[in-house]
């Protein structure tokens, strides 16, 4: 439960830390929060010779709003700790999801330091905020010794641990498109116990108007090597009359597009079932909460 | 002139004795973070040892090169066997009259067993070189299932004693078996099963889990050189036996060692046993002159450190088609893993597993049980229970429901209809207990009023008839169990752990200004000794309980005992409290009487004085009497005020409790929610109400991790699975159901004050109700049994199998 040695390096600005990524190379490791690294570290799964600890870069911290031309965005610095995203009401406003789904994650004590840059960029397929920022169609801001360049959730995570950022890379900013307003939203997650990552978990965001589904978004945690974006769930249920068979049809396009493994936390067939269970629950909650929303609008 | 106030009652207010919810004397410094644990024991140049450890569940060490890792500066020593070999100290010998490697000795026989001790001048050096050992293996075939290691050509693991035939608890008939125990009659049983009305049967599995206390083992052993004393501050919850074992396998004089318990995070009987890490350090501090500590983390502990239950029981149950039990049998084969390291009175192999009949009246019944080597850790402890009373209490609890299902009876009426009655105690049983008291009818009558029985059984009838219509995915169940413990070992005469008898003991001493220090054999782990046994003294010895300190645990001062585990510390080490008081109380009539003038026959005891009977207003309080000892010469007797006394108990002490649980289930996740938990207990005279509730929720809250989750899984390949606390379930505050909490109290009649021990019943009994709960949720679909853990897919698994899921 100790660590290898290492040296530990607390530079001020981005450039600096890109910059001593770039001398360090693919020995150092950036450090945020350090709840998922450290503990790897004790273990000695992980040994960095260098740790890059990006706590003292203000420029990582923060949520704003902007309200531009084509659809606003929400803009989180990559530094920004769980805790603080569950205390954002500008945020809780905006995309009520994040705050639903954080609060599902870990323990207030985990909260307090991990971060969403740390959770994003980790790439483990438990972390709960992958799925989530494919459910919204975040997009990852990286900073490298070429400039800066924008990855879409979507498109980041390639297989366990493995994603679209190049070791020279800091995720700097998580970049938000804000959801229609009255949309509605659920995160749903099976975990054996509080602190523990997800058996299943599901979100959904979709939009309802005149009792038919504007559009929709399906994503799923820790049931493949990747967070698993289902866009044909997404598919069958937008435009549909959210009744039993378009959830029918959505279930049935996410559970063929995961590929849980067995663990501790049960056999493959167990995973599969409890998949479809929480998508049902999430798209039940989430078609609620958007009727609400629309008929509140419409008073 | 003495005056009458204040009166008695309030005098004994005063003294905060037996029946007062003092608050816990521990908790002013546990509360603030100012315990003093092993790991904070800091010494001049002390050196921090770590074990290097096997990646593997059965292999030969090939060999051992050090090299690399003396080399890395601060490394002060790498140890193997081959070092230990010259001082026979490569082997050790178990609690269980077995001997176990200390290092690996040719080869391993579990994942993260001990190979290498490397001793370096900090931890983190130290860890480093760990790493830098580099050990060449030979894996050989690995056995995790204790049935298939008594295969004929199953793999050998025990090559040390292959060709033993016989073994410390009798013969073995195959190279992987350790013993065979057998209680009760066979025949007859035999008998009344073939010719029964009804005969249930099944497998009950209680699988293995571990009592992970919060604070690991370790120790800090010091040799100093000068004065050839050993001195070793660790984390045993038995310091007298852990001295005698030191002084008998080290050669070391038995008055040249000193053993402390210092404050201790936790047992649950993990720190019953001798670990490898003690003698290490103890021999590491011997070579190089210094103080050396060993701690171990979390992983260690859970893989390597005594596990617990690992029983797979074969049970048979008879009855006559109304109902009334005619007999019982029970086979059992016991996971010992690659030592037989259990931690039971020498005599019992199996504990006291033959308690399995439980609180029923069984006229007749067999139980036999076999001990069986495979490449798991070794260990086998009492995890908040006493010896294998709750496999014995899971056993008979399920089996009970089950011949209910059988019987198409309700599980409430079934044991009711059973049930020893309160005028039969002493209870002899058919396995060979005599039962000191108990009033099981009453128990279980008061909770079943209290939660409404019939009621609940209305609730999950129309619960289940909703679920059939569609209206919900929960189900409901209902738990019920009726446990009897055996606790408080034991009588010397058939209790001993490696030849010492387990009597207890307490010496006390009062100081001139009539304030006590009292030192006791036992040691609390967070039972708080220094609370419950001050009250008893209190009641015995008429001085407030806060002028009474209790210590323990420094084997240089307190008197001999066998430590703290299976219930026993308030059934013998408090009964020898009691009878020490009253020596003191005894000597303190005499004073009285000389300086009252009086003959001692006329003097009786009043709370906290003695007085002159039919003159209440002449007496002398122990304060007076206790100064009166140290200043005055009293004819004919010793100055001062002391006494000690070592007691062995008559018998054990039975303490039981009726328990009922009710929870849903959600078929689709197998999520289960504790909507209720009642627990009667029945321990006897209460000492402390508030201490002991705290006792039954902590109890409770283990039981629900066990049922719901907890367990050390290996796969096939012998590697532990459930290794740290991300898989190795230990509820939080959040998974805790709230518990409503109730007593009976049926004095022990042969404990001086009746008390029986109440700090693993909540376990024994919780463990049976909740399992019986999960399992009654779906009996109405015709479901019998299904085994622990009650995890999320093991219950969905039920659900599956029973076509639940459409
Ligand atoms: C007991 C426990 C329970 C947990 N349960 C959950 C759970 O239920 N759900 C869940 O989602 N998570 C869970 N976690 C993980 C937790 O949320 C972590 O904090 C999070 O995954 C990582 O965030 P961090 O800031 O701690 O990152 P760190 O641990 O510091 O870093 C993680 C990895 O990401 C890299 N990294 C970090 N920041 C950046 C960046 N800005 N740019 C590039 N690379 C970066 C690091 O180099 C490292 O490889 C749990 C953790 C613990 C200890």
């Amino acid at each position: 439960m100790i660590p290898a040695p290492f040296e530990y390096h607390r530079p001020a600005s981005l450039a600096e830390a890109t910059g001593l990524l770039a001398e360090l190379g693919e020995d150092a490791h950036v450090l945020a929060g350090g709840h998922s690294l450290i503990p790897m570290m004790k273990l000695r799964l992980a040994a960095p010779e260098h740790l890059i600890d990006l706590q003292d870069i203000a420029e990582l911290k923060g949520i704003a709003r902007t309200d531009g031309e084509g659809g606003g965005e929400i803009v989180i610095g990559a530094m920004t700790t769980q805790h603080e995203l569950i205390a954002s009401d500008e945020l809780a406003r905006a995309v009520p999801l994040i705050r639903e789904a954080a609060l599902q994650i870990a323990d207030p004590q985990v909260r307090y330091l991990g971060t969403i840059g740390g959770n994003v960029a980790n790439g483990d397929p438990g972390n709960d905020m992958p799925g989530l920022m494919q459910c919204l169609d975040a997009a990852f801001e990286l900073d490298g010794p070429n400039g800066r360049r924008r990855v879409a959730a979507r498109e980041f995570y390639r297989s366990a641990y493995v994603t679209a950022r190049e070791d020279g890379e800091i995720l700097s900013r998580i970049r938000i498109p804000l959801p229609a307003p009255g949309h509605g939203f659920a995160y749903e997650k099976l975990k054996r116990k509080i602190g523990d990552y997800a058996t299943a978990a599901a979100a959904v965001l979709l939009t309802v108007s005149g009792g038919r589904c504007g559009s929709a978004s399906v994503a799923l945690t820790n049931l493949a090597d990747t967070p698993v974006f289902a866009a044909d769930a997404g598919a069958a249920l937008a435009g549909s009359d959210l009744g039993a068979a378009a959830v029918d049809a959505a279930v049935a396009a996410a559970l063929a597009a995961i590929d849980p493994a067995a663990d501790n936390r049960g056999p493959v067939a167990f995973k599969q079932h409890v998949a479809g269970v929480m998508l049902r629950r999430a798209i039940a909650r989430a078609t609620e909460r958007a009727t609400e929303r629309a008929a509140e609008q419409t008073v | 002139m003495n005056d009458q106030t204040p009166t008695a009652t309030e005098r004994a207010e005063k003294l905060q004795g037996l029946g007062c919810a003092r608050k816990r004397v521990e908790d002013a410094r546990f509360t603030q973070g100012k315990g003093n644990y092993v790991d904070d024991i800091k010494m001049p140049g002390m050196l921090f040892g770590d074990f290097v450890r096997s990646p593997y569940a059965h292999a030969r060490v090939i060999s051992v090169d050090k090299e690399a890792a003396l080399a890395l500066p601060g490394v002060v020593a790498v140890l193997t066997a081959a070092d230990l070999e010259p001082l026979n100290l490569h082997w050790m010998p178990t609690l269980a009259g077995d001997k176990q490697m200390v290092l690996a000795v040719g080869k391993v026989l579990f994942q993260g067993q001990e190979v290498a001790f490397v001793v370096a001048e900090d931890r983190y050096i130290a860890a480093d070189a760990v790493e830098l050992v580099e050990v060449e293996y030979e894996e050989l075939p690995v056995v995790v299932d204790p049935f298939k290691a008594l295969d004929p050509d199953a793999p050998v693991l025990r090559e040390d004693i292959a060709d033993q035939k016989e073994g410390a608890h009798g013969p073995r008939r195959h190279p992987n078996h350790i013993f065979t125990w057998e209680q009760g009659d066979e025949a007859a049983t035999n008998a009344v099963l073939a010719g029964a009305d009804v005969v249930a049967e099944a497998m009950i599995q209680y699988h293995r889990c571990h009592p992970c206390p919060l604070e690991t083992c370790g120790c800090v052993a010091s040799m100093d050189k000068i004065n050839g004393k050993l001195t070793v501050w660790g984390t045993f919850q038995a310091p007298h036996a852990v001295r005698t074992i030191a002084s008998l396998i080290s050669g070391i004089a038995e008055h040249n060692i000193r053993i402390v318990s210092p404050d201790i995070g936790g047992g649950f009987g993990n720190k019953v046993g001798v670990y490898p890490g003690y003698i290490c350090s103890i021999v590491a501090s011997i070579v190089t002159g210094v103080p050396v500590k060993w701690v171990e983390d979390r992983i260690e502990n859970l893989t390597a450190t005594a596990f617990a239950r690992d029983y797979w029981m074969q049970g048979k149950i008879a009855a006559t088609r109304d109902g009334k039990i005619t007999a019982l049998w029970c086979h059992t084969t016991a996971d010992h893993g690659g030592f037989d390291a259990c931690a039971d009175p020498t005599k019992f192999p199996a504990g006291f597993m033959n308690i399995c009949t439980g609180s029923y009246d069984i006229p007749v019944a067999w139980l036999s049980v076999d001990g069986v080597y495979t490449n798991k850790a070794p260990g086998g402890v009492a995890y908040r229970c006493s010896f294998r009373v709750t496999e014995a209490s899971y056993f008979i609890e399920r089996m009970i429901d089950i011949l209910a299902i059988k019987l198409d009876m309700d599980p409430v009426e079934l044991r009711l209809k059973n049930f020893i009655r309160a005028d039969q105690f002493p209870y002899h049983s058919a396995l060979g207990w005599e039962y000191d008291s108990g009033d099981y009818h009453t128990a279980m009558e008061k909770v079943l009023k209290a939660v409404d029985y019939d009621g609940l059984r209305r609730e999950q009838a129309e619960r289940l008839a909703a679920f059939k219509r569609g209206e919900t995915r929960k189900l409901m169940g209902i738990g019920v169990s009726h446990f009897t413990e055996i606790v408080g070992a034991g009588p010397v005469k058939n209790c001993d752990i490696l030849g010492l008898g387990m009597f207890d003991s307490c010496a006390i001493r009062i100081h001139p200004t009539g304030s006590v220090t009292a030192r006791l054999g036992t040691i609390s782990q967070g039972q708080g000794h220094a609370t419950t046994f001050a009250q008893i003294l209190a009641s015995e010895i008429g001085i407030p309980a806060d002028s009474i300190t209790v210590e323990e645990g420094d084997t240089d001062t307190a008197p001999y005992g066998l430590g703290t585990y299976g219930s026993r510390s308030t059934p013998v080490a408090g009964a020898a409290a009691a009878m020490a008081g009253r020596k003191i109380r005894a000597k303190a009539q005499m004073i009285a009487a000389w300086m009252l003038e009086v003959h001692d026959d006329d003097l009786e005891w009043d709370v906290d004085r003695f007085a002159v009977k039919g003159a209440p207003e002449r007496f002398k309080t122990m304060t007076e009497i206790a100064f009166a000892a140290y200043n005055q010469a009293v004819p004919g007797l010793e100055p001062g005020l002391e006494a000690v006394s070592y007691y062995d108990p008559p018998n054990m002490t039975y303490p039981f409790g009726a328990y009922v649980s009710v929870l849903d289930i959600d078929v689709d996740t197998g999520e289960v929610e504790i909507r209720r938990f009642y627990a009667l207990d029945d321990c006897g005279t209460r000492i402390n109400p508030m201490i002991i509730e705290g006792q039954v929720h902590g109890g409770l809250t283990e039981a629900v991790a066990i049922v719901l989750g907890q367990e050390i899984a290996y796969d096939e390949d012998g590697n532990v699975t459930t290794g740290t606390l991300m898989d190795f379930f230990l509820p939080t505050a959040v998974e805790a159901p709230h518990y409503e909490t109730d007593h009976t109290t049926t004095p022990s009649p042969h404990h001086p004050i009746g008390a029986k021990g109440v700090g693993e019943s909540p376990n024994v009994g919780g463990v049976s109700c909740l399992s019986n709960a999960v399992n009654d949720a779906f009996r109405a679909f015709g479901h019998v049994h299904a085994q622990m853990p009650h995890d999320h897919w093991r219950i969905w698994k039920i659900a599956e199998g029973l076509g639940l899921h459409g």
